[in-house]
């Protein structure tokens, strides 16, 4: 990165693009070699009383006759070719069986960015503004508390309080049957998403905190205060887009942990996402259709993170101007 | 400092050598904050539970009592029974060891792995720096709970294997924050100081640049701790331990989830440790962060 | 908002009166502790008050009251604020916002955080205008391009397009000016505006400063710690110390014969071009807040003090027209000759014939841009050379080059006859020894995780000099020696002020025994009384110890009261080298000119000529 330069801000997409191409290249090696070369993942299918002729099958079957090497460049073709192999549980190929997990999971990720971005930048700001008063204290509290807490024991905690024992409003589990969409049982989706969103909403609103508090002493904004403009100009204009820059990271980061996040959260809702394929799928020793999960939520990390340092680019003059 | 007038002229205070606080007396000197006293107080009550419970509970923790998910009347217990019909009070008290030392032993490791890295990394400033910081990167595209699922299902269920997996999921992102805290470090004078006397690389590391990160690191190894707890938990409660049946609270909480309606002992218990226990250190962590942020903020010299 | 502006009626002076007029103002903690006591003043319109005291001694405070701002923490506790005849104290924050920008505007300190780095230069001028009703935005267009003319900065819109960082620190201070001035103020306050300035920036900064008050007719507040400074841009000067205005008077009465023993050790304490004489600091250090004596707060540290300095705070005793201080023995300060600077030094003769550290063409670089350009330099045994220069002149990385923290370069350094290795890694442990570096932040340059023992003491054990008790006691003894006592070995470096913490870099510096000795601007982050005293003790050492020093500033005045040689550096080349006082008095090189001319000094406001003869001797106050 360092001595790779010039180009503005396409030449820098760019060089972020193929830094995160070499990323997935390296993940794509993690992935195989721990999935295929960590034991004999047709013996782990079969269990050890498996009989050679059945080994013998499975290892052609998973190409583990040819060549490590070979092996990782054929599965990587398939990769890139949208071939994810076949699903050894189902025996039907990954991406049919995958797609419409996806797009639920999709759905719930979508949904809970959606609300929990624009929610925690409100209260981390406000917060920020009201430094030390009743709103701060109690809302850096809360925060301080659910974001300590596990987001499985967030999902029972909810379960226990809207769908059991205190108060009946909504469904305790989420098991969108196969051949419907995920938003055709809005009820069913209230407390994934919530639970999703109580994960993410802490970690984002407390750095917008501390961000703006910062920026809001910096003598810039004095000086902003010290023109005479008016308060509106100096926080809309002066202070917010200092403050979002450090905050764009840490909302990558927290979407991307959302991607690994479903998987305990789909457990509890009995929800068909990629979580609950995921824990199947480790259940089943279904290897291809884990390598494919373990593939598309690193994509998920590095793409996340990819937006978020374009997006820093974009708002800080300091750091477009020098690429 | 001398041309700058800091904000609230008290602060300077040349002549008021303020009660000089090093990183050893961190923690006692955030325990003067409420909430990193309620945070110790809720986690030492969660340590004693799980690490003396076994010696508390009435009965052994394979003890059949009742017919499963019985009611404590019932059952002549306190809380009931559970979906195997054992004392729900005494798997309670038997299920927080292993949780815990689990979750200990691995952050210890990756805190320790994560904070060599990134001093390693803050202090090369060269090739060495992007190459180290771009494995981290590679190894955070694969979410904590995600590797550990797939390192249980290769290997197996073991302890060491999932120690393993949190270690080496929580070591990049300490490394991360390491390598931040040490960066403004490396780039003061008393660094240079020290090369330009030829004090040996390794010294420099763990002798200079490391005392002055301690604060942080302190924050990040609470927090750590915290996320070691509930990816730990939520894996048994995922059902991957090495014994499905065994006496732990994330099981407890996955099998007497569907009592929840009509005893819901077997799983509340659990998850309100649980909770309590990542509460408590995550309060820990705060009260630690804003103490350490109290004393630059006094010290004045950034 | 079109109305923006005030009342017509409301914003003509009352005849000929003040600008401003403050009175009794006091400024106290949220939590009660007055930081700033009884300041009283008032500044004619076109006037420049200059306002001068140390750190921590409330002078940014004050300015920063005028414009009803107080910073967090602070609130502004009693007293009135006269602008013309409105009491700023009295408005509403909706008052005071319109106020601020418009009638009294504000320079602040550091020109580079205080621009917005997010917003081009354009938008941060229009909107100054904007915010206090001019919307049309041609007019505003015509009128942002004659402020920039104004304060000699390119008007054309691609300039505007800018951002802050693309500009130097001198257009960033150039920037802020042009804000200041856009809505013709009637006050402004200038919070050290020219503070990391090179000196020729300064100067010119300095200049729009004198021209844009006086053409506009516009009071002036100029905030600072550099009597120099204020020297050069005062007509009136208030002497602030531990939150009180100790002297008030016109400038050249305050330099001639100043009626507050401060002032008068402070006008001692500043190194001056002509004259070399030696820098007398102040012992000891301001009280802070709350912890004020009851009596003179500069008593302590007084060579005049007498029992009843102690029994209550001295009123301002009037010494003439417009000049008054607060002591009690003022009219026989004011008669004392201003003498209270040290004797001419008398500089050692350096050994000519065996120089310790020989530099030959000596190319150096960062990355791959040549940043020095054939350094040749030789120190004598016993010599303390000086290098000055501007930033960006290279005289720091010759400094780390020598040292070799640096280790970019080509040619040779030797010490003696031993030809040194690049990197201070590469050369042997005795070599590391004998030369030591100090650096210019004190703050910086010690381990805060250490006490002040184990910083001192770690070169004994790295250079394997002494361990154990005996490094112990020698650590105590090398405190000693920097006028610390041996206790300070168990203080953390936040128990010590800035001076004391250069001492304690100085110590560590010279326990290991070395023979040459590096100091890179090492004075710049101190007051100049505490500068004073830091040069008056490295002379002393130097005499006693027969050091040969590498003395690195941009403090030109600083050069001719310790140095025997000096090098001007600038752009990476050797201007001029040679003996201090000669350059000094008849630089060759027009570089030189411009860097003596530029130097704010007190020789110009006291009518003194350039011309190398000192201050007659006289009698001293005690």
């Amino acid at each position: 990165m360092r001595f790779l330069r010039g180009g503005g801000i396409a030449g820098f997409v760019i060089r972020r693009v193929l830094l995160g191409l070499l990323v997935m290249l390296l993940v794509s090696i993690i992935v195989f070699v721990s999935t295929q070369l960590l034991g004999d993942p047709a013996r782990a299918i079969l269990g050890r009383d498996a009989t050679p002729d059945r080994l013998a099958a499975l290892q052609k079957q998973l190409n583990l006759d040819s060549s490590k090497v070979g092996q990782y460049f054929h599965w990587l073709g398939g990769l890139l070719s949208g071939d994810l192999g076949t699903s050894l549980a189902s025996s039907q190929p990954v991406t049919s069986v995958l797609g419409a997990r996806i797009a639920n999971s999709a759905v719930l990720v979508v949904l809970a960015a959606v609300i929990s971005v624009p929610i925690s930048i409100a209260i981390g700001s406000y917060a920020a503004l009201r430094r030390e008063k009743v709103f701060d204290t109690v809302s850096s509290n809360l925060m301080l508390v659910l974001a300590a807490l596990p987001e499985f024991v967030v999902a029972v905690l909810l379960v226990i309080l809207l769908s059991t024992n205190v108060f009946h409003l909504l469904p305790a589990i989420s098991p969108v049957p196969p051949g419907t969409h995920a938003w055709d049982y809005p009820d069913e989706l209230v407390m994934p998403v919530a639970t999703l969103v109580i994960a993410v909403a802490p970690y984002v609103s407390r750095i917008m905190r501390a961000s703006m508090i910062e920026v809001l002493e910096s003598d810039y904004v004095e000086m902003a205060r010290l023109k005479g403009l008016p308060e509106r100009t100096v926080l809309i204009r002066h202070a917010l887009p200092n403050a979002i820059g450090p905050v764009f990271q840490v909302i990558a980061i927290n979407l991307a942990y959302l991607a690994g996040g479903v998987v305990v959260i789909e457990s509890v809702f009995n929800y068909p996402g990629i979580g609950l394929a995921l824990v199947d799928a480790v259940n089943n020793h279904d290897i291809p259709v884990v390598q494919a999960l373990a593939m598309l939520i690193a994509a998920v990390y590095v793409v996340l993170n990819l937006l978020a340092d374009v997006a820093t680019i974009l708002v800080t003059p300091r750091l477009r101007t020098r690429l | 400092m001398s041309q700058t007038e800091s904000a609230p002229a008290l602060a300077e205070g040349v002549d008021v050598p303020t009660p000089s606080v090093r990183s050893t007396a961190l923690l006692a000197r955030s325990l003067r904050l409420w909430r990193t006293r309620i945070g110790a107080f809720l986690t030492l009550i969660l340590v004693v539970i799980a690490l003396a419970g076994p010696l508390l509970a009435p009965h052994a923790s394979d003890d059949f009592i009742a017919k499963p998910f019985s009611s404590a009347a019932a059952s002549g217990t306190v809380f009931g029974t559970d979906y195997l019909g054992y004392d729900v009070l005494s798997r309670f008290l038997y299920g927080g060891r292993s949780i815990l030392l689990t979750a200990l032993v691995a952050t210890v490791i990756g805190v320790v792995l994560g904070v060599v890295i990134g001093l390693v990394a803050a202090y090369a400033r060269n090739a060495l720096d992007d190459i180290l910081m771009r494995l981290m990167d590679v190894i955070m595209a694969f979410p904590q709970i995600m590797l550990a699922l797939v390192a249980v299902s290769l290997v197996g269920a073991k302890n060491s294997v999932i120690i393993l997996a949190i270690a080496l999921t929580t070591a990049p992102r300490v490394a991360r924050v390491a390598r931040g805290a040490a960066q403004p470090v490396v780039e003061r004078d008393f660094i240079g100081a020290t090369e330009a006397m030829g004090v040996s690389r390794v010294r420099i590391l763990f002798g200079e640049l490391l005392p002055n990160i301690l604060g942080p690191m302190m924050v990040e190894a609470t927090l750590r701790l915290t996320y070691s707890i509930a990816v730990i938990a939520a894996l048994a409660f995922l059902g991957l331990a090495a014994n499905p049946d065994a006496a732990n609270w994330g099981i407890m909480i996955q099998k007497n989830q569907v009592a929840l309606a009509s005893e819901p002992w077997g799983a509340l218990l659990p998850i309100l440790a649980i909770a309590l226990l990542t509460m408590g250190t995550g309060l820990i962590g705060d009260g630690i962060a804003r103490t350490a942020a109290g004393i630059d903020r006094e010290r004045g010299d950034e | 908002m079109t109305t923006d502006q005030l009342p017509a009626g409301e914003t003509e002076t009352t005849g000929g009166g003040a600008a401003v007029t403050v009175r009794d103002l006091r400024i106290s903690t949220t939590s009660g502790v007055e930081v700033v006591h009884d300041i009283s003043f008032e500044i004619a319109p076109g006037e420049v008050l200059g306002v001068v005291g140390e750190s921590g001694s409330g002078k940014t405070t004050v300015g920063l009251s005028l414009l009803g701002h107080a910073r967090r923490g602070l609130k502004i506790a009693g007293g009135t604020i006269l602008l013309g005849d409105r009491d700023i104290r009295a408005m509403s924050d909706a008052d005071l916002r319109r106020l601020r920008g418009s009638l009294v505007s504000y320079v602040p300190q550091d020109p580079a955080s205080s621009l917005n780095p997010a917003l081009r230069i354009g938008i941060q001028l229009r909107e100054v205008l904007e915010a206090h009703g001019s919307t049309d935005d041609k007019e505003n267009a015509a009128r942002i391009a004659e402020m920039m003319r104004e304060v000699a900065l390119p008007d054309d819109p691609a300039y505007l397009k800018r951002y802050p960082h693309q500009l130097s620190g001198g257009q960033q201070q150039r920037v802020g000016l042009a804000m200041a001035f856009a809505n013709r103020p009637r006050l402004i306050v200038l919070d050290e505006p020219t503070t990391g300035l090179d000196v020729t920036t300064q100067s010119t900064v300095l200049t729009t400063v004198r021209e844009l008050a006086q053409i506009h007719d516009v009071a002036a507040l100029y905030v600072t710690h550099d009597l120099a400074v204020v020297a050069a841009v005062a007509t009136r000067v208030a002497v602030m110390y531990a939150g009180r205005i100790v002297e008030l008077g016109p400038a050249d009465k305050l330099f001639e014969s100043s009626g507050h023993p401060y002032t008068r050790r402070l006008v001692g304490a500043i190194p001056r071009l002509t004259g070399g004489r030696s820098l007398v600091g102040i012992p000891g250090h301001a009280p802070s807040p709350g912890k004020r004596p009851a009596g003179c707060a500069f008593g302590p540290r007084c060579r005049l003090h007498v029992p009843e300095c102690d029994e209550k705070v001295p009123d301002m005793v009037p010494l003439g027209p417009d000049h008054s201080s607060r002591c009690i023995r003022a009219h026989e300060v004011v008669d004392f000759k201003q003498d209270d600077y040290g004797d001419p030094v008398a500089l050692p003769e350096p050994q000519a014939e065996k120089p310790v550290l020989t530099i030959e063409n000596v190319v150096g670089y960062y990355g791959s841009t040549e940043v020095l350009h054939s350094i040749n330099l030789t120190l004598e045994q016993g010599e303390i050379l000086a290098v000055v220069g501007e930033s960006g002149s290279g005289k720091t990385t010759t400094a780390r080059a020598i040292s070799g923290l640096h280790h970019s370069w080509t040619g040779s350094i030797r010490l003696g006859e031993m030809e040194l290795a690049k990197s201070a890694r590469a050369r042997s442990t005795d070599i590391r020894r004998q030369i030591q570096y100090i650096f210019q932040n004190p703050y910086g340059s010690l381990n805060p995780r250490k006490t002040i023992g184990e910083s001192v003491g770690q070169p004994l054990s790295v250079f394997k000099v002494a361990s154990g008790k005996k490094a112990d006691a020698m650590v105590g003894e090398m405190l000693e020696q920097v006028s610390l006592s041996a206790a300070y070995a168990r203080r953390y470096p936040d128990q010590c002020s800035g001076g004391e913490r250069q001492r304690v870099a100085i110590a560590r510096a010279l326990i290991a025994k070395p023979s040459i000795l590096i100091c890179d601007e090492i004075t710049s982050a101190l007051d100049v009384s505490v500068q004073a005293a830091i040069v008056e003790l490295l002379g002393e050492l130097q005499r006693e110890l027969g050091l040969s020093m590498v003395f690195v500033t941009h403090n030109l005045p600083l050069v001719r009261s310790i140095a025997q040689k000096v090098a001007v550096l600038a752009d990476g080349s050797i201007v001029e080298y040679g003996e201090t006082a000669k350059i000094l008095a008849n630089p060759q090189q027009e570089y030189t000119r411009h860097l003596i001319s530029d130097t704010p000094s007190l020789e110009v406001a006291t009518g003194e000529v350039a011309s190398g003869a000192g201050v007659a001797d006289g009698e001293r106050p005690e």
